[in-house]
């Protein structure tokens, strides 16, 4: 088919462009493992409270500087909403939800993650600065939906 | 239907000059998508 | 060729039909997008413990699937018996028995919204649970839109019969590769409703597979933003180089875009999942790179709209690198408006590649920055390009012409339209990046400060859409006057002819069993392993909940 020069030009140059932002995220993506959140791990959203390590939620410390944050979402809270965790620290952020779907952001971080019933999903960052940042559901759950949100703190190690 | 096979050869020479504002026009906003894109990549890798 | 100047009275009353349904769903639904922007700014609350939700809902069905569709079936119907004839009797009933399917169902979904029975937003997510009516009165929306579709390809087939050999009209192809488009897509959403969501809601099951149930969703939520889009392209392509006086760029080169378009929107509705649990991440990778293919007819658009402008131009002796852009029309609001439309589809267009960057989107999920850009794509590149087709459209169809006036209001409107949505979209993408969430009421999170820094924004929002809502009042304005006041005479359909210089058009772009086979199989590709992962790796299902 025909198709003028500067078509053919205007094409290469934005198809280009394409593939060079797939190449920059795949790279990222597969060779440095900043996946986007996708835990594969299932659980029976009616026993969230019987399973662990949802049936304890909190911040757990699983090694030199490396936890685990298992929180649960439900309408209209997450479980626990008060968090501290020290400057540093890796952390492996595990979320589960008893009834709808939710939503888990941590404001100004990349932690967005949606949270299914019948799902955990998971997250890892390392907190490298102090400061205090909201978390909130972004996926609309009910009426409560805009109320339901969470504090985390991040302190200097004792 | 009216036949157009054979007045392709016509305008080939002044037709690239022709349309050079098209030309400035589309990468003009090339440059914004990828100026878009990257701002928010390093806002991503900021975020890290 | 039957092709006829004039649309005929019976099938132009068919398409005003259409059309009247969705500016009435633009008003109700415009009002319930004033009532939100005013809440979330802080500083108003809803009398009479109305639910906030309940207005999103309304909003989001109202706008997304109500005006949208019963616009472009309107538009789609009266472009078909221009460009291929006057519709047979039975086409035609089957329409208006399409459109008395849709507005029944449309009724029935309104009510049960409105009377707080589904306040479960545009993108009814279980286990949130509705009122059975709701779910009926959408699949009745979706079956009447098929049966219009049918009718359309019918009508097509005619006119294939009767010139054998022969290219079909432009706007035609256009039509049917939209519905076409429509039909693959709305499977999805036909599947979720009557397999899971109905007779859940109805008791007869208990429990429902969500996972499942979102990627039915999305399978169709990504395809139907094309089927917004392409009716705004066929604008694009075959109107607007009339309207100005110039030429169809390229014949083929609009097919080849329609036929990109068609066989890479539907095997991308991962990009909408991007962060969410029970998909693996590669199947997630493969359809961002699919998501970034249907990119490159939008490309190819870009060019052929900037070369008919430019080739009109130089005609009318303009010079210099950018003369030509002074030779456009634009005291003509036909023109004016979906000009505009077509700008913001750039800022747009950037905001849609990164939703759909894999793990960027992690930085805008669900937030309103989403929501700016959608109001960027939708209500303005694809509404604006409506408005600017009404312009023209209605008065054909009704008998009647534009007066000065009239046409001097619908460039204010255009004015007033792109004020508003520059400030209520510009700041929803700011407040976005600061993490505002989307489908939110007004919260300040517990005094958060992070909070707290969007206020200013959400009040620029409010600001935006009270302007928006003035265009929303406008628009309607000159649509009752072009419906019915204006004075009586004769509007041109307009139609474009094709540039001398252009080829002629390969026939290949009617092989639709090689299109539809190729759109088919890649849809297998991006969906089938995950899906079956989804159902074998199955969690326990879930009841319904009813939490508003």
């Amino acid at each position: 088919m025909h198709m003028h020069k500067y078509e053919k030009i205007w094409l290469f140059f934005g198809i280009g462009s394409l593939f060079l932002f797939l190449t920059i995220v795949g790279v990222s993506a597969f060779a440095q493992g900043n996946q986007p959140p996708s835990c594969l791990t299932t659980i029976d959203p009616e026993k969230v409270d019987q399973t662990p390590p949802f049936n304890k939620p909190g911040l757990v410390k699983t090694g030199d500087n490396e936890y685990q944050l298992n929180i649960v979402a439900s309408a209209f809270a997450y479980t626990p909403n008060q968090i501290e965790i020290p400057k540093g620290a890796k952390v492996t952020i595990n979320v589960t939800t008893k009834d709808v779907i939710h939503g888990f952001e941590m404001v100004g971080t990349n932690v967005n993650m949606m949270v299914e019933p019948g799902y955990v999903n998971s997250f890892t960052k390392t907190f490298n600065e102090t400061g205090e940042f909201t978390i909130l559901c972004n996926e609309y759950c009910g009426t409560g939906h805009h109320l339901m949100t969470a504090k985390v703190k991040v302190v200097d190690k004792q | 239907m009216p036949q157009l096979t054979d007045k392709k050869t016509k305008v080939k020479t002044e037709e690239h000059s022709s349309l050079k504002g098209t030309l400035a026009s589309v990468f003009l906003l090339g440059f914004f998508l990828i100026f878009t894109w990257v701002g928010v990549y390093f806002l991503f890798l900021d975020r890290l | 060729m039957n092709e006829t100047m004039k649309v005929d009275r019976r099938d132009a009353k068919l398409a005003m039909a259409h059309i009247y349904v969705a500016f009435i769903a633009l008003a109700l639904g415009g009002l319930a997008g004033l009532l939100q922007v005013l809440v979330r700014s802080g500083k108003f609350t809803l009398p009479a413990n109305i639910n906030y939700y309940t207005i999103l809902t309304t909003h989001g069905v109202l706008l997304g699937l109500v005006l949208t569709t019963f616009f472009i079936i309107g538009f789609q119907f009266a472009a078909v018996s221009r460009t291929a004839g006057t519709l047979s009797d039975k086409a035609r009933t089957t329409g208006w028995l399409g459109f008395w399917v849709m507005t029944i169902g449309t009724a029935l979904t309104a009510f049960y919204i409105l009377i707080g029975e589904a306040s479960v937003l545009y993108t009814f997510y279980a286990p949130l649970q509705a009122h059975p009516g709701f779910y009926i009165g959408l699949t009745l929306v979706v079956v009447g839109s098929w049966l219009s579709g049918f009718a359309m390809f019918a009508h097509y087939a005619k006119w294939k019969k009767a010139n054998p050999g022969k290219t079909s009209p432009l706007l035609t192809f256009m039509s049917v590769v939209n519905m076409i488009l429509w039909l693959v897509c709305s499977l999805g959403v036909a599947a979720t409703v009557l397999i899971q969501l109905l007779p859940w809601s109805l008791g007869f099951v208990e429990r429902i597979n969500i996972l499942v149930s979102r990627t039915l969703f999305w399978y169709f939520g990504h395809p139907l933003v094309y089927f917004w889009l392409l009716p705004a392209y066929m604008i694009w392509y075959v109107v607007i180089p009339k309207i100005i006086g110039g030429k169809i760029f390229s014949d083929s080169l609009a097919r080849l875009s329609f036929i990109l378009f068609l066989i890479f929107s539907i095997p991308v509705g991962f990009h909408h999942q991007l962060v969410e649990p029970g998909i693996d991440p590669a199947w997630k990778y493969l359809q961002v790179v699919l998501t970034f293919m249907v990119v490159i007819p939008s490309l190819m658009t870009a060019f052929s709209m900037f070369a008919t402008f430019e080739m009109y131009g130089r005609s009318k002796g303009a010079a210099g690198l950018f003369g030509w852009l002074r030779k456009l029309p634009w005291g003509d609001a036909r023109f004016f408006a979906p000009f505009v439309g077509m700008l913001f589809f750039i800022p747009a267009g950037a905001g849609g590649l990164i939703n759909a960057s894999h793990q960027l989107n992690q930085v805008v999920h669900n937030t309103i920055w989403v929501t700016g850009h959608f109001h960027l794509t939708l209500a303005t590149t694809v509404v604006l390009t409506f408005f600017g087709a009404a312009y023209w459209l209605i008065p054909h169809l009704t008998g009647r012409v534009m007066t000065k006036t009239m046409n001097r209001l619908a460039i204010v409107q255009t004015v007033v339209w792109a004020v508003g949505m520059l400030f209520m979209s510009g700041s929803m993408h700011f407040a976005g990046l600061l993490g505002a969430p989307r489908r939110s009421a007004f919260s300040t999170y517990g005094n958060s400060p992070q909070a707290l820094e969007w206020i200013p924004y959400q009040i620029a929002q409010a600001i935006g859409g009270t302007i928006l809502f003035i265009g929303i009042i406008l628009v309607l304005i000159i649509v009752t006057n072009l419906a019915f006041f204006a004075p009586k005479g004769e509007t041109e359909f307009p139609v474009g002819e094709v540039a001398e210089t252009a080829e002629r058009t390969p026939l290949v772009f009617e092989n639709w069993k090689l299109w539809i086979g190729i759109t088919v199989a890649l849809i297998l590709i991006a969906y089938t392993i995950p899906f079956i992962d989804m159902i074998q790796n199955a969690p326990p299902g879930s009841k319904g909940y009813k939490l508003w």
